[in-house]
């Protein structure tokens, strides 16, 4: 367990390290990133892995919740398990393995769907752009896939924890099974919303899988059509190509800052899950200890 | 229609649009599989495990190094993070209430949080800087890295699963409490701290991007531990990338490789985990 600690301790370590080669704070405004002439600016990759990610979460979590909602509350006792695997089954698969589909398979049927796309659509900012196929658009599609698991099994798990008081009570009240469910969902909302976050949290760090598919182009744009990069795609590209120290500090200062932003959203994802799970398993037996005491005055 | 017909129809509309979103989210699955599946399979042959990769233009080879080089990796990752995961997973269920024990919890569920590129820049500064090229053992300590927490989480969870009797019987005979811990409760927990480790290598064996600046990659065998070393999903990646058509082939046969192998460790890990739940609970 020391060593457990120790391991965090080196976390720290490495920050600092790291943020030793931290040149000027311009790097995370600017849109420049030309290796060739040692000028670089970080935007366009914040900007890929926020939008990807966001995009990602607009598409997974109705599905994700979905999914909980439909394993923990509707499905027949018989199908569950089956189901539950099957969904948990997305997470096992490789990052790589997802990429290597989204290249092959998913790729082609985007382009597909974008040759297809009519000219007045296109003439919208979110649809303009040559039909590449690779682009943002892919990638929030495939993270979507990705974050899925995460999201619906740690909602199911908040769901469990909800007390069934909440739902008897609404059902007591003459509510319908979605209104009871709404009521179990308002009670755990905290760690719903900590789920989501979760799921976020993976979609900033995925890599591999984005990498093949977004296009790595650093360029700033709300096409989902175009080519853009993100944060960790710039890494696993060019860390092994980096020439220079100049250009490879700012990859590695493009890392710490994944690592801050990875760590503040876990760690609030965290926090805001155990809020539910941990309140409910203390919350149970101090007023069952209290009730008798209460009935004795 | 009255009002609670509406209500309870909105409700059936609402169920079934849940139904709906677990169908929507095998779909994906069930494509995924069937590509790899069907790609990997018509791929795949004799040579893929046994000969070494072919230079450019050469139809056939293998990927041989590659999958030694990932059960290379895979064995140094868990040689460095096994003993750790254990004993944090031990004092955590030992000593529940800490605020040591909280602290480590809570920083273990981060860390598993962290992106795995991450890790990989970690051990690059860690491992591959101080020495000024890859090697196998970086590739191998990034990985150990991202086990650790998943081994002190499992196996803390499946102590907690051992019933406390055992515990106060040794300690009723006179057992220290490392002693009750070590000699008694870790035994009893073993298959299920087999599991946890199972689970993190499932995690790590598909790993990529730790791998890509750590162990990088080499196009010859090798077992030494200070060398670069090809890994099957390093290997996968490059053949993905590339323009020629026999390497894709490749790339869907390492891709099947991969796949089945953790999805052995997964189902093998679940399966043990069924069986242990069922053996303490009655």
């Amino acid at each position: 367990m020391a060593l457990l600690v120790a391991a965090i301790a080196f976390e720290l370590y490495r920050t600092s390290r790291l943020s030793v080669h931290k040149f000027g704070f311009g790097f995370w405004a600017t849109k420049v990133w030309d290796p060739v002439a040692g000028d670089f600016g970080a935007w366009p990759f914040i900007w890929g892995t926020l939008y990807s990610s966001f995009l990602a979460l607009l598409l997974s979590t109705p599905v994700a919740l979905g999914i909980a909602i439909f394993l923990s509350e509707l499905s027949p006792r018989p199908l569950r398990t089956p189901l539950a695997f099957l969904t948990e089954l997305l997470a096992a698969i490789p990052s790589i393995v997802y990429g290597l589909w989204g290249v092959f398979v998913l790729v082609p049927i985007v382009r597909k769907l974008e040759v297809l796309t009519p000219a007045w659509m296109k003439k919208i900012p979110l649809f303009s752009g040559p039909p590449l196929g690779v682009g943002m658009g892919t990638a929030a599609i495939i993270l979507a896939v990705m974050v899925i698991p995460f999201t619906s099994s740690v909602a199911r798990e908040v769901l469990r924890a909800v007390p069934d008081t909440q739902r008897e009570a609404a059902y007591a009240l003459g509510a319908t099974r979605w209104e009871a469910i709404q009521a179990a969902m308002r009670y755990g909302r905290t760690g719903i919303i900590g789920a989501v976050i979760l799921g976020l949290g993976r979609a900033i760090g995925e890599t591999m899988a984005v990498t093949m598919v977004i296009g790595n182009n650093p360029q700033v744009s709300w096409s989902l059509f175009a080519p853009q990069y993100s944060m960790a795609a710039v890494i696993a590209n060019e860390f092994t190509e980096a020439a220079d120290d100049l250009y490879l500090s700012a990859l590695i200062e493009i890392g710490l800052v994944l690592f801050v932003i990875t760590l503040v959203i876990n760690a609030l994802s965290r926090l805001l899950i155990w809020s539910v799970t941990r309140e409910v398993k203390i919350r149970k037996p101090k007023t069952a200890a209290f009730a008798p005491e209460k009935a004795a005055a | 229609m009255t009002r609670s017909v509406r209500r309870k129809a909105f409700s059936r509309f609402v169920e079934s649009l849940c139904a709906g979103a677990v169908l929507l989210a095998l779909v994906p699955l069930f494509f995924v599989f069937f590509y790899v599946l069907q790609q990997g399979f018509s791929s795949l042959n004799w040579d893929f495990f046994t000969k070494m990769p072919k230079p450019v233009g050469e139809s056939g080879g293998g990927m041989a190094n590659a999958i030694v080089g990932t059960l290379y990796l895979i064995a140094i990752a868990s040689a460095l993070a096994v003993p750790v995961g254990l004993i944090a997973g031990v004092y955590l269920s030992e000593y529940p209430r800490t605020r040591l024990s909280t602290a480590t919890r809570f920083t273990a569920d981060v860390l598993n949080g962290i992106p795995s590129i991450v890790i990989g820049i970690f051990a690059y500064g860690l491992v591959v800087m101080p020495v000024k090229h890859f090697s196998a053992l970086a590739g191998g300590v990034a990985l150990g890295f991202m086990m650790i927490p998943i081994i002190a989480r499992t196996t803390e969870e499946l102590l907690n699963l051992v019933p406390g009797t055992l515990r106060e019987g040794a300690l009723a005979l006179g057992a220290t409490r490392s002693r009750a811990a070590f000699s008694v409760m870790l035994p009893a927990a073993l298959p299920g701290i087999m599991t946890g480790i199972l689970v993190a290598l499932a995690r790590i064996s598909g790993e990529t991007a730790p791998l890509l600046f750590t162990s990088f990659n080499n196009r010859f065998f090798t077992t030494r531990i200070d060398q670069p070393i090809a890994s099957l999903t390093v290997q996968i990646y490059t053949y993905a990338i590339s323009p020629y058509d026999d390497w894709h082939r490749q790339a869907w046969a390492g891709a099947l490789v991969l796949v089945s192998g953790v999805f052995v460790f997964s189902v093998l890990a679940r399966v043990v985990t069924k069986r242990l739940e069922r053996m303490h609970r009655t």
